[in-house]
């Protein structure tokens, strides 16, 4: 008799070969815990290459889910389950599974060949290299190959089924009901019927296989989660993102547009906005990122709400396009879904490391707001967030998402959107003393478009003359300019929301973050708070300018560390900002913080084990 | 308020009546005296009264360079970009607002130098619009450096032993690159422009001319053979749909199809009849003529060299958007957040 067990927390990682559709069970299993009420985060993490060769490590393609009957802020530091549907799945993973936790294992693929093709001087199932697991080997191949037999479909389509077959395993396993799933695989495969049966007949046979071949001792209830009342859906960033821009269309009143060249990982929300047409909301895929900063800001010159999305290296090559925005004073939204750099870096990977590149990165005083979401629900809210900002403030935005938040999924309390910010943007139409580079009470310049009466006016790249907007070359207008340009930003702090600290309001430690370490700083800062150190977590939305109270917060604290995926820029930042001393947490690594390795920072800091890190006084030493 | 009708247009009702100096901006001119850009300005803004378009509904965009300071002087909507990315810029304007009449202003450096490849892919999309080119053959903004299109052997302050890469054939490009629409006038052509202009506006496409300009400081005399009364005559073709090819001083001589290669005859013992006759809409026939320049002895062909009547990509981007509409309703913000599966927490 199989027992009913319940748990809280439950952290998956499905591995396999970038063919063997690891993403897609990972997103089925995601949907249905979704489904089921249960709070999640998820991490896809898979390589740049799209077909590697077959049972390399390099081909290796990983989802890992966590969901629970809890908050969850992070898809989980150690998983409690691993299946590997291959040795190279196996030898890339482990390193990432909790001791004592449990191994689904593709027998069939543990064969010579692939064993070598992973690495293994021999097989870790044969020996004790996997003693400290509970084991479960099944012939997964095999399983699915006869589940579908007789459906005429060729060996290759059949073993492809293998996917669902272990799905279906896991579902029975965790007590998951197989209907959404059985209904997409229904939409996904209606022109092939047979595969469309063949798919359901594998899902249906991996949750029987779970009955059948009494190798679990119990299966497992996770309850749904408490989640304040509402409607939810699930959400990725790069999806919320989307929304978002569609939302920040209708609430301006604004045609959307969106120039954009494909990159990674931002892709995925030109596939979105593209679906919206009856939006009114035009893509353009460019002919390179150039051309599409270019043709975003064409349409803002226009009248529209005008946005570009890209990756690191693609604001690199838009950096004279964004300089050119500033100077022009036009509203656009620049969406960097950041990865790991430099130069190609690793596509895949999330990385923080473009946060200078953003405040920094282009001639001249170029200042431009700074927006970071720091979930991916909360792209939702902070790419609407830009567009506010950029159309009342006239002004480039740069909104900082990563490959952590874009791919990440999250259940994302829908909102009404009577709720969504008012953002109606009315053109200047008067051409009574007219003049293009006047500045209203927050030193925004009209936005005059082409088309209207009375208002024909030039503008361009070269400096303006304060008021009129003629070209002027002049020593005291250009510094009066370049200062004018600056304060309308620094002023825009009076128009966003304090920085709130998480826990104590004072303390002998503030874990201060950016973007996507939201998540593992909150998990982090609980748990020792929950062993009664005194620490708190305050989250900075707003990179430039920084809220008004930033400097009051951070006096309340007697030190300050600050967690980034990169080499300390947000902690630089704050220290030639504020003069205080920070301590740097740094990962590079093209991998999130996990709650857990916070948590150990965090214990040694404040027991005084360390100060700072070696690199810290590296740099420190340099300083000096 | 004027109701008339001219050049065969319907005038919009309650469109003003313009003069050339309505488009004049009050900004001072700040080209060298003598510049062949000069005239280009004049004709455009003699050219722009007779269209049937308001001045507020033209913006002129352009990118970086001596040509490229043309917005300033035009009493429009006027955008200086950066180098050599005008063509994107005219992209996202005219997609968003396919009310505007958009104009491009660009040289040989800006537009077939740093910024070819956006001039590639606006004359492949259609974006309808209308390039001005201004070919002189150098740099002249940076004082003097050989261009894309300077002459091989080019003798500059960068290429003091002479330049040494082939140049590229602007009406070659154009028309590699899908254009529906190749024109070529010249600086000191006033009359020819302003046909060529007025013709380009009705374009429905991208419509691109290259003018051939004179830069008298650092490039003087590149077109002197097509622009002296003495000899000019004997070295530009005027084309003209469906006529044949015929020029020189005398009129005496043509341009006939010697199988696939062109070839000057004298009239004197070569009948009209043999003669190859112009038609826009040949494109076998406009890469031909447009060798012609490449081809010692050959005339240089002025006027519309190919002109086809296709879908502009703002009116197919902004057609889907009207098809989305008719198959799905104009979208609703409220349905869209709740796209997908969702779920209620009491």
């Amino acid at each position: 008799m199989i027992q009913h067990e319940k748990l809280e927390n439950v952290v998956i990682r499905f591995a396999g070969d970038s063919g063997d559709g690891m993403q897609l069970t990972g997103g089925q299993f995601t949907r249905t815990a979704a489904l089921h009420g249960n709070d999640l985060a998820t991490l896809p993490d898979f390589p740049a290459e799209i077909r590697a060769p077959a049972g390399t490590t390099y081909g290796v393609s990983a989802f890992q889910l966590h969901f629970s009957s809890n908050d969850v802020y992070t898809p989980g530091d150690v998983p409690d389950v691993l299946v590997a549907m291959n040795p190279a799945a196996l030898i890339t993973n482990l390193i990432h599974l909790k001791r004592g936790g449990t191994i689904i294992i593709n027998d069939d693929a543990f064969d010579k060949k692939h064993l070598e093709l992973a690495g293994y001087a021999s097989n870790p199932l044969n020996d004790d290299s996997l003693s400290g697991y509970n084991v479960v080997r099944l012939p997964l191949t095999t399983g699915t190959l006869k589940a579908v037999e007789g459906l005429g479909l060729s060996n290759k389509e059949a073993g492809r089924c293998k996917n669902f077959y272990t799905l279906g395993l896991v579902y029975w396993m965790y007590n998951r009901p197989m209907e959404p799933t059985l209904q997409w695989i229904e939409e996904k495969f209606s022109n092939r019927a047979e595969l469309a049966e063949a798919n359901a007949k594998a899902l249906k046979a991996g949750f029987n296989l779970g009955e059948t071949v009494e190798l679990f001792n119990a299966r497992y209830d996770v309850a749904p989660a408490k989640l304040p009342p509402g409607t939810y859906r699930n959400i990725t960033g790069n999806q919320a993102t989307a929304l978002g821009m569609v939302a920040a269309s209708q609430r301006t009143g604004l045609k959307g547009f969106l120039g954009t060249y494909p990159i990674t990982p931002a892709s995925d929300i030109l596939h979105f906005v593209s679906r919206y047409k009856n939006f009114g909301f035009l893509t353009f895929q460019a002919e390179d990122e150039i051309s599409a900063i270019c043709s975003a800001l064409g349409a803002a010159y226009g009248g529209t709400l005008a946005f570009t999305t890209t990756s690191g290296p693609g604001v690199a090559l838009k950096a004279e396009g964004i300089g050119l925005g500033v100077m022009t004073e036009l509203p656009v939204v620049i969406c960097n879904i950041q990865r790991a750099g430099p130069s190609t870096g690793m596509p895949t990977k999330t990385e923080q490391s473009d946060l200078f590149q953003a405040l920094y990165g282009r001639n001249g005083e170029a200042p431009v707001p700074v927006v970071a979401p720091q979930t991916p629900g909360d792209c939702f809210w902070m790419i609407m967030e830009a567009a506010r900002l950029a159309t009342k403030y006239m002004v480039p935005v740069f909104f900082l998402s990563d490959g952590y938040l874009g791919n990440g999924a999250e259940p994302w309390q829908i909102p009404a959107v009577s709720d969504l910010p008012d953002m109606k943007v009315t053109f200047h139409t008067d051409p009574d003393h007219f003049h293009p580079y006047s500045r209203n009470e927050v030193e925004a310049r009209p936005w005059a478009v082409p088309g209207t009466p009375g208002l024909e006016h030039r503008i361009g790249g070269l400096e303006k003359h304060h008021g009129s907007g003629g070209v002027s070359y002049d020593p005291g207008n250009h510094e009066m300019m370049t200062k004018i340009r600056a304060s309308k930003i620094a002023g825009i702090a009076n128009d966003i929301p304090e920085l709130e600290v998480h826990g104590d309001q004072e303390g002998d430690l503030l874990v201060l973050g950016w973007g996507s370490t939201y998540g593992a700083i909150h998990v982090a800062v609980d748990r020792m708070r929950a062993r009664g150190y005194s620490v708190s977590q305050a989250h900075l939305r707003y990179l430039n300018p920084m809220p008004k109270n930033t400097a009051e917060v951070l006096k309340q604290f007697k030190r300050i560390a600050i967690p980034e995926l990169n080499m300390g820029q947000l902690s630089r930042l704050i220290r030639s900002e504020y003069l205080v001393e920070t301590v740097n947490w740094n990962k590079v690594q093209g991998m999130p913080y996990t709650a857990g390795e916070l948590e150990e920072l965090i214990e040694k800091l404040l027991s005084g084990e360390e100060r700072m890190n070696p690199v810290d006084e590296a740099s420190m030493a340099d300083a000096r | 308020m004027n109701s008339i009708e001219q050049n065969g247009l319907n005038v919009i009702a309650d469109k003003p009546e313009y003069t050339a100096k309505d488009f004049s901006s009050d900004a001072d001119v700040r080209w060298c005296p003598g510049c062949g850009d000069y005239s280009i300005l004049a004709q455009v803004q003699r050219t722009l009264p007779r269209l049937d378009r308001k001045k507020e509904e033209y913006a002129f965009i352009s990118g970086i360079g001596c040509s490229s300071r043309f917005p300033y002087y035009m009493n429009c909507y006027g955008f200086h970009t950066i180098h050599g990315r005008a063509p994107a810029f005219v992209t996202g304007l005219k997609v968003t607002r396919p009310d505007l009449s958009v104009w491009m202003v660009t040289g040989d450096g800006d537009g077939l130098s740093i910024g070819g490849n956006h001039m590639m892919h606006i004359l492949r999309r259609n974006i309808n619009c209308n390039i001005l080119l201004f070919n002189n053959r150098i740099y002249g903004l940076t004082k003097g450096q050989y261009s894309p299109t300077s002459e091989v052997g080019k003798k500059t302050k960068s290429t003091p032993f002479g330049s040494i890469d082939t140049p590229v054939n602007p009406v070659r490009f154009a028309l590699g690159c899908g254009a529906s629409y190749v024109a070529r006038t010249i600086d000191r052509e006033p009359k020819h422009q302003q046909e060529i202009y007025e013709d380009a506006y009705n374009h429905q496409g991208t419509s691109f001319i290259e003018i051939y300009q004179n830069c008298n400081i650092f490039n003087d005399g590149a077109f002197s053979q097509l622009t002296e009364r003495d000899v000019k005559d004997d070295n530009v073709l005027p084309l003209k749909h469906g006529e044949p090819m015929i020029f020189g001083k005398e009129s005496d001589k043509g341009i006939r199809l010697n199988g696939l290669r062109l070839e000057v005859v004298s009239l004197s013992d070569t009948s009209v009849e043999e003669l190859l006759k112009h038609d826009e809409s040949s494109q076998e026939l406009a890469h031909t003529l447009a060798l012609m320049i490449d081809r010692p002895g050959m005339p240089t062909p002025i006027g519309v060299i190919y002109r086809e009547e296709r879908s502009t990509y703002d009116d197919l981007a902004n057609g889907q958007v009207e098809t989305a509409i008719e198959r799905f309703g104009e979208g609703d913000l409220e349905k869209l957040l709740h796209e997908g599966e969702t779920w209620v927490v009491a």
